[in-house]
């Protein structure tokens, strides 16, 4: 590493008079648990990547790019990342590199992480945000010029994110590194971010980007194309914007997406493409597969085994066709050793094994006739004769016996023991430790207790039986281990949120082919689905589907019957015995949540309770009358509470003329009968009433059938106010 | 090269009352004192486009304008005069001439296009990139004409751009989205399906639709008969063949694969990805005129005065005409008074007379027009046989046929009707006046 930081020192700003140490902040923590169940017992940072932690591809490429100063932020195994570092060449190095570890115990997302880094106080100028597990080769000095120069013009541009070109495919909607697609909009003219998008949403088939993006300039590029290497040159203000805003978590899906639709503050993310370098991410099992093998095919250069970075001491040879071995391997002569496999220190490997594609740690055994086939052999694994393996993941200390077959995608974490033929079904997930049971889905943690919630051992058993699995696993209560000890140990895990389903998605594994047909057919069904969509709209000039009901009165509309629905679901509540008070609350709330009247309440609950007088059988009109005259006085008082004016009584009156029109003509012919109920029951005054038919004499004839059939009980209400009104006199 | 020519001549537009009347529709509305149909015409006929069918709406405007281009084109273009009842639609007028189509391609064009992009240009993109539809589009001018009909030139302070949302692949080649800038609400929505299969999309505001499209034929027709609500080619049949790109329900050789409305395409599962992938799509691509190339529609008052001052003025070769050491047009037979000034950038017809004193600037006067001592005319646009009698001013108006300006008669950003009198000393600002 000493040949790098040479001409490294040179390169720093000449304009900038007082220099400042280029510091980085190293996560060494992914807050997340596709690791799982290795990270339980060891941080995802120190995991071997082709044989070497992958915290050390991140620190050697944070020395080579210049930075001085590392903040190693620990929080899952922390004192494991402490030991680790403080054993390892970075502390005792003297020299401008240094590494400082940070621990915190409770910071549960990278925004948790960042707002203790902030309370530290040691940022003190531009920083790098990484995560402990990326790879990359690429130079910084572009990068960071770039961002300085914004600076200086516009100290709003706070972020600069590095990107690369990368395709996912159409098929599976992910990139070669298991991510998840991203769409971005980015200004080509400066570079700005506008528009981030992960996690795509595939049932939405439309992209909506807020039209005032285009105000100000006249062109904006929407990627598809554009991979995020989570490598983020941030400047202080990024810090306490974490610590402003208390909520944000995840760096990109609240960070990025929370600036971006802020525009009051207006702080601005630049892009910096990256070209002909490398920068990647280990996130999940695809990507460890895929750049694992990027490193052997040697495009993170300088950060490739044969090349003294990564303090294991070893000479690792490179021979023909991408082999690498270290020293002291014994080989047999009957055993081949295919392309691009790497074979770790002090290894021995058995007469006609045939290993390709695949890594394989130190001081390991391999048996004879074992293939073993794009997978990770960490260290100290023993393989028995016979054994297959195919694109799986064998942590450090595991015992294969003669015999098994490993399916792909398998991982198997520490220690595990597999007995004699026993083949291990494709996607599964073997640990010693039981799996903790998902009652805390909060997936952002990468650690948890083991002590805490674990899934009761029988649940394992079951679904051993269920997957008529021919592996026994070692019960929960370590007496009996010895009868299963035979055969082997550890338990298997079930597959995590999302169910077998997805698993393909981010395993080893390459995708299989039945997958990849079933989605092209998905495939279809995304371009299709809009087709009806489209299809039946009338063809009036509209260009998209709801581009035309978002406006004018289509939304009023919607609103209004959006609001009807939920005073009914929160009636059908009071139905089924909620509170009334609790009810009246809940109304309110939608009032105020969808901007309406109390009037609007009112009428949208006498609908509610007209339709409950519907529920019951009824064979006559008496009958239905005798309904909603006890539905009326069973709710009269809920009712009366809002109606406390003239306008919202008149607006019950509407309502009901409205569903007796439309959506119950039942109780058209009672209209009057219930009309007088209302009366009689107080809840609406005969000044109400009066006024309605009032304002419906003018009206349509088509309009006037109700006064009409109320016509004698109006004639009567009048006389009565009349001689109320005489009397007074 | 098998293109037939449709170009859509309009009627008695009501975006452009009142400068149009019985006398003259819209496509005989006069640009520097040629009808604005011609520049399309002679733009054709420079490309080598002569197979044209010019649709007009209405019996009597077929008659004029069968009149005037038969007068005119006779031997230099095949020239058919269709006349569609009002309120076809664009759409409707091409379903109306429809038997006359026979040819492989269709270019149709708007025929108040002022424009020096070559057709010939986007008929050739058309060809080389074997497209279902290709259309012309122009950046657009900065304070020119707006796209929007309705504003009269006063959004200046409206913060959103009115302007057409355009989605363009990375070669600037096909067109993967479009929407007509009033019809976008508060969120520009993009299909995701086309963004995958283009991996970017460069998304701009700044381009005009140009309303010159070339179709395939089979594709146009199988279009319009299979949608029978579509009314206008730039907001249904065009948008729609961009929109279904990816899913085409047309096919390439004009015979529909399932049926009339080819909805329920049957998806073989047998069938590679690939093929499928390819087979249903069709191509949807743009001509993007050069930055120097000039191009205007005339659709509103506004456009109408800003056509003409850029054609006498800016985009002068567009005009035909030669210009003088002044950068003017002044016919040899026009007299002028004494003190009497003819500005740059202006246009002065055959007979038409000035009194004393008067003052002409980047204005455009037509045939046979007395106009008296001391009048000013700045920014506007007088027709043929105008009366304008001393000391009047005009300003940022428009005059047409036979309109008579009684003395001292003050005008800012009017509109005169043919055969309208002013009487002495009125004055108007921002008016239309017409006989009623």
């Amino acid at each position: 590493m000493a040949q790098k930081k040479t001409h490294r020192t040179s390169s720093d700003d000449p304009e900038e008079l007082t220099r400042t140490v280029l510091q980085a902040v190293l996560l060494a923590d992914s807050f997340a648990q596709k690791f799982r169940p290795i990270t339980l017992e060891r941080p995802k940072v120190l995991l071997p990547l082709v044989n070497a932690p992958m915290i050390e591809y991140t620190l050697a490429w944070l020395e080579s790019v210049g930075v001085e100063e590392v903040f190693v932020f620990c929080c899952a195994h922390s004192q494991q990342v402490k030991s680790y570092l403080e054993n390892s060449q970075w502390t005792k190095q003297p020299g401008a590199f240094s590494v400082t570890t940070i621990e915190s115990h409770d910071a549960i997302s990278a925004g948790d992480a960042l707002r203790v880094i902030y309370t530290h106080g040691i940022i003190r100028g531009d920083f790098i945000l990484i995560s402990g597990d990326t790879v990359s080769n690429m130079s910084l000095a572009k990068a960071l010029s770039e961002h300085k120069d914004r600076r200086k013009k516009d100290p709003l541009a706070i972020m600069t994110m590095v990107i690369k070109h990368s395709k996912p495919s159409a098929l599976t909607h992910q990139t070669r590194l298991g991510n998840d697609e991203i769409i971005m909009a980015i200004d080509p003219g400066t570079k700005e971010l506008l528009y981030y998008e992960d996690k795509v949403d595939l049932s939405q088939h439309l992209i909506s980007l807020d039209k005032m993006l285009l105000a100000d300039k006249s062109a904006l590029s929407l990627h598809n194309d554009k991979q995020d290497c989570y490598i983020d040159i941030c400047s202080p203000e990024v810090l306490s914007l974490f610590t402003d805003n208390f909520d944000y978590q995840h760096l990109r899906r609240h960070f990025v997406k929370g600036l971006l639709i802020d525009d009051i503050m207006g702080y601005k993310i630049f892009t910096h493409e990256i070209q002909s370098s490398y920068a990647a991410r280990v996130d999940n099992f695809r990507s460890y597969d895929t750049i694992s093998k990027d490193i052997l095919q040697r495009w993170t250069y300088p950060f490739v085994p044969d090349v003294q970075y990564l303090g294991n001491g070893l000479q690792i040879k490179l021979d023909r066709e991408g082999i690498y071995k270290a020293p002291e391997v014994v080989q047999s002569r009957s055993a081949h050793i295919d392309s691009f496999t790497v074979l770790g220190n002090a290894t021995t490997v058995g007469d006609n094994a045939v290993i390709s594609n695949s890594v394989i740690g130190q001081g390991c055994t391999i048996g004879h006739n074992v293939t073993i086939e794009g997978s990770y052999i960490w260290d100290n694994v023993k393989i028995e004769d016979g054994c297959k393996l195919s694109h799986a993941l064998v942590c450090d200390g595991v015992h294969l016996r003669a015999g098994v077959v490993l399916e792909p995608g398998v991982i198997l974490s520490f220690k595990v023991e597999v007995g004699q033929q026993i083949v291990v079904p494709a996607y599964s997930k073997v640990s010693l430790l039981p799996q903790p049971s998902k009652q805390d889905s909060d997936e952002e943690l990468e650690y948890a207790d083991a002590n805490t919630g674990i899934i009761e051992s029988p649940s394992i058993a079951t679904m051993m039986n269920a997957q008529k699995v021919d592996f026994p696993t070692s019960d929960a209560d370590r007496s009996g281990t010895s009868e299963f000890y035979v055969s082997g140990a550890g338990y298997i895990w079930s597959s995590c949120e999302g169910g077998n389903e997805d698993e393909w998605r981010h395993s080893i594994a390459p995708i299989p082919a039945d997958k990849l047909s079933e989605s092209l057919l998905n495939a279809f069904a995304d371009v299709d689905a809009p087709d009806q969509d489209t299809s039946c709209i009338p063809a009036s000039g509209e260009l998209l589907p709801d581009s035309a009901s978002t406006v004018g009165d289509g939304e009023d509309y919607r609103d209004s019957a959006d609001f009807e629905k939920e005073v009914e679901a929160t009636f059908q509540r009071a139905l089924a015995g909620v509170d009334l008070e609790n009810v009246i609350l809940e109304i309110n709330s939608l009032r105020l949540s969808y901007h309406m009247s109390h009037a609007d309440c009112a009428g949208a609950l006498f609908h509610s309770i007209m339709k409950a007088a519907l529920v019951p059988s009824y064979s006559s009109k008496n009958d239905l009358y005798a309904n909603a005259v006890k539905e009326i006085i069973k709710w009269s008082d809920l009712l009366k509470h809002y109606l406390k004016t003239l306008d919202e009584e008149i607006e019950v009156i509407l309502k009901f003329e409205e569903i007796s029109v439309e959506t119950a003509r039942e109780f058209s012919p009672l209209f009057s009968n219930i009309l007088s109920c209302l009366y009689d029951k107080e809840i609406l005054s005969e000044e109400a009433i009066l006024s309605w038919a009032q304002e419906k004499e003018g009206a349509d004839e088509s309009d006037k059938i109700f006064t009409k059939q109320s016509e004698q009980f109006i004639k009567w209400l009048r006389e009565a106010s009349e001689e109320e009104d005489g009397d007074n006199d | 090269m098998d293109f037939q020519v449709v170009v859509m001549a309009g009627g008695y537009s009501k975006n452009l009352v009142p400068l149009v009347s019985q006398e003259m529709p819209k496509p005989l509305l006069p640009v520097a004192n040629r009808p604005v149909l011609s520049y399309v015409l002679e733009l054709l006929e420079a490309s080598n486009l002569k197979d044209l069918i010019v649709v007009v709406e209405g019996e009597d405007v077929a008659l004029r304008v069968g009149g005037w281009i038969s007068g005119a084109y006779v031997d230099r273009l095949h020239v058919e005069v269709a006349a569609v009842p009002e309120e076809v639609g664009t759409a409707g007028a091409l379903r109306a001439v429809a038997h006359h189509l026979t040819a492989k391609d269709i270019l149709v064009v708007s025929g108040d296009l002022v424009s020096d992009v070559p057709p010939g240009a986007v008929a050739a993109t058309h060809r080389r990139l074997d497209a279902a539809v290709t259309a012309l589009l122009c950046i657009t001018p900065v304070s020119g004409p707006s796209e929007s009909v309705s504003s009269v030139g006063k959004d200046k302070g409206r913060k959103l751009p009115r302007a057409n949302i355009v989605g363009l692949d990375h070669t600037r080649q096909y067109l993967l989205h479009v929407a007509a800038g009033a019809e976008v609400g508060k969120d520009i929505k993009i299909q995701k399906s086309i963004l995958r299969a283009n991996d970017q999309m460069e998304i701009r505001a700044d381009l005009m639709d140009a309303h010159m499209y070339a179709f395939q034929r089979t594709i146009l027709q199988e279009v319009l008969d299979q949608k029978e609500m579509f009314h206008s080619i730039k907001h249904d049949v065009f948008p729609y063949l961009v929109r279904t790109q990816l899913r085409s329900e047309i096919s390439d050789k004009g015979a529909p694969k399932n049926g009339l409305n080819g909805v329920d395409y049957t998806l073989n599962g047998s069938e590679p990805a690939s093929e499928i992938l390819t087979n249903r799509t069709h191509k949807c691509c743009a001509y993007i005129a050069n930055k120097s190339k000039y191009c205007s529609r005339l659709n509103s008052v506004q456009a109408f005065c800003d056509i003409n001052r850029d054609v006498v003025g800016e985009a002068g070769h567009l005009s035909g005409y030669s210009f003088s050491a002044q950068n003017n047009i002044v016919h040899p037979s026009a007299e002028l008074g004494s003190k009497t000034t003819v500005g740059p950038q202006c246009m002065l017809d055959e007979g038409s007379k000035l009194g004393d004193k008067c003052s002409v600037k980047r204005s455009v006067i037509g045939r046979h027009c007395r106009i008296g001592s001391n009048v000013k005319i700045f920014n506007s646009v007088v027709m043929n046989h105008v009366t304008i009698e001393d000391g009047c001013f005009i300003q940022g108006s428009v005059i047409c046929n036979n309109a008579q300006l009684q003395e001292r008669v003050v005008l800012k950003d009017c509109q005169v009707g043919a055969g309208y009198v002013l009487t002495v000393g009125s004055e108007y600002k921002s008016e239309p006046l017409s006989k009623k």
